[in-house]
């Protein structure tokens, strides 16, 4: 059985400058793996990378997807999507004018069956796959309990719950792999605490296989397996929570060098 | 099905555009109002199918298109070329239906590659396909040149407009409230997080630019079977610009609003004939308070909905 995800020499160079560069990764299904380091690190430009936002400069990204190895380096967002990746966003990106329904029926849309020919003459099946898409995306509402706001405008929610929103959105896509770029980002203590049972939930329910970026250390030492350590581009360390706070290149990199 | 297609709102809308077509064929058939009113008002039932495919283009995708006139051109010379040929309504269905061909074709052609672009470049690239289309005609010998095509017979009557007008309506309407549109809406909202969300951008920004140039050209169908003549210089920028301010001064991306945008500046423009030279000035300071005081135009993106106004009668009851 080889690895749900195995990240190949993966380098990406704007101009001159090398954001990510010879990373290499295997996630196995169902692992919760944080990705750490310092700012402009190069985290966002792996999962802009891992989920087709940029084109690789070199490197292999392979997902094993029912059985078979597919290659999803450099394809297309939606495609990628398709083979069951989703995300959030470090700075919220959720359709602001639309309702808090409205933004996860949107990421329903691969599983949606008719075309715009059925939608303009209103056919049977129309009726039929919009009647499951609102069942199921207040099904998923309710999960992460905004339910209660569904008729609301996405704009108009705190931001705390338009962060959960975003998680909601990528779970309607049904995903395999979830990328969570920085989830905790901005919110208190207490939302930090729903959401590690947010993370958790959904991870157990969905059979989940989730990455995430976060700069909250209780948080990701609390519940990554294992941890990616980013700086300047490269991969300097990985391994589980304790491997990782002491290894010297991790503290060298966070808290400088002794002279 | 049939329950869905009948339910209340939909009744309503059904009985209001009943209400509003006897109202207007009154007036209209026995000469309650003048000429030049019925005339104002068939103007009127033409820009808003133009607008309303505009407000899809602009207003639901999100994509600032300039060249609307060029696919109402198209429409309004391949109807007036084969119905001076063939002056029958047979004449103007396949005038339509040649036109909505040659317009599709042309849709395909500019928006694959110009519908990468993004905001003032895809503004600049439309203008410029609407200009070639219309110096086409020009130069066209079927077209006859600059001098335009004169002797159209009149086909286009009321009910036939008033049937057309309500079709595009539900046509656009119906695509936005369904996947297709939903999707076309994420579009506008955050392409990126589109993307992300498993939306090929392309396909749908390329289908809401089809079927708004579809509409435009069955609405240049019917103003060519209406007015007799038609020229090139009246598909120029100036008509994209007219179709434009009424998506702006109703709302970007309101149905409703177009189809109010486009009865307010029809009246307004017949009122201002008498002013001419006054026109454009109280157009202009109209457009720029609007802008100032109401940036999201006069309803921004509501829509009357009598399914919200039955729910809220119920709730109150």
């Amino acid at each position: 059985m080889s690895s749900l995800l195995e990240v190949k020499g993966l380098t990406k160079n704007f101009g001159g400058l090398c954001a990510v560069s010879n990373v290499n990764m295997t996630i196995e299904k169902g692992e919760l793996i944080g990705l750490i380091g310092p700012n402009g690190a190069g985290k966002t430009t792996l999962f802009n990378l891992l989920t087709g936002v940029y084109e690789p400069s070199e490197g292999l990204i392979e997902m094993t997807k029912d059985g078979k190895k597919v290659s999803i380096g450099g394809l297309k967002p939606y495609k990628i999507t398709a083979y069951g990746v989703a995300r959030t966003f470090q700075n919220i990106r959720l359709f602001k004018s639309m309702t808090v329904l409205e933004n996860v029926k949107v990421a329903m849309h691969k599983n949606i069956r008719y075309g715009i020919l059925s939608a303009i003459f209103r056919t049977p099946s129309y009726y039929t796959e919009e009647k499951w898409v609102e069942e199921k995306a207040c099904e998923l509402l309710e999960e992460v309990g905004l339910y209660g706001k569904r008729h609301e405008m996405a704009t108009n929610l705190p931001y705390g719950e338009q962060r959960r929103l975003e998680i909601a959105r990528a779970l309607a896509i049904q995903p395999e792999i979830l990328y969570l770029d920085e989830p905790a980002a901005g919110m208190n203590p207490q939302e930090t605490a729903d959401l590690t049972q947010l993370i958790y939930k959904i991870r157990d329910k969905y059979n989940l296989t989730i990455i995430l970026i976060e700069h909250d250390m209780s948080l990701v030492m609390s519940i990554c397996e294992r941890i990616y350590v980013l700086n300047y581009g490269k991969l300097i360390a990985s391994g589980t929570p304790d491997e990782v706070k002491n290894d010297p290149f991790v503290i060298k990199a966070y808290l400088g060098e002794e002279i | 099905m049939s329950k869905k297609i009948l339910s209340k709102a939909n009744l309503c809308w059904m009985a209001l555009s009943v209400a509003v077509y006897i109202l207007l064929s009154v007036l209209i058939n026995f000469r309650i109002i003048s000429s030049y009113y019925t005339i104002t008002i068939y103007n009127i039932l033409i820009n808003i199918i133009l607008a309303v495919s505009l407000n899809l283009i602009i207003g639901i995708c999100g994509q600032f298109s300039l060249g609307h006139a060029g696919f109402m051109c198209i429409g309004a010379y391949s109807a007036g070329v084969i119905t001076k040929m063939m002056p029958n309504l047979g004449g103007l269905f396949l005038g339509v239906l040649v036109g909505m061909v040659i317009s599709t074709v042309a849709a395909l052609i500019v928006s694959v590659p110009t519908l990468r672009l993004r905001g003032d470049y895809l503004a600049i690239a439309t203008l410029g396909f609407a200009e070639i289309i219309r110096i086409i005609v020009m130069n066209m010998k079927i077209t006859n040149g600059a001098a335009g095509l004169s002797g159209i017979p009149k086909l286009t009557t009321f009910t036939l407009l008033f049937i057309c007008m309500v079709i595009s309506i539900i046509i656009v309407c119906n695509f936005t409230r369904s996947a297709p549109g939903r999707a076309c809406i994420s579009i506008r909202e955050d392409e990126i997080a589109s993307e992300a969300m498993g939306i090929n951008t392309t396909k749908y920004k390329v289908s809401a630019f089809i079927i708004g140039a579809l509409l435009a050209s069955l609405a240049g169908a019917l103003f060519a079977c209406n007015f007799y003549v038609i020229k090139p210089t009246q598909f120029n920028f100036n008509r994209s610009i007219d179709i434009l301010v009424m998506v702006v001064f109703g709302g970007m991306g309101s149905m409703t609003s177009s189809v109010i945008a486009a009865i307010v500046i029809g009246f307004l423009n017949m009122i201002l004939q008498n002013f001419s030279n006054l026109r454009m000035i109280i157009y202009g300071v109209a457009l720029v308070s609007i802008m100032i005081f109401k940036p999201t135009g006069l309803l921004g993106t509501r829509e009357l909905s009598f399914e919200k106004l039955l729910k809220r009668k119920e709730r109150k009851s």
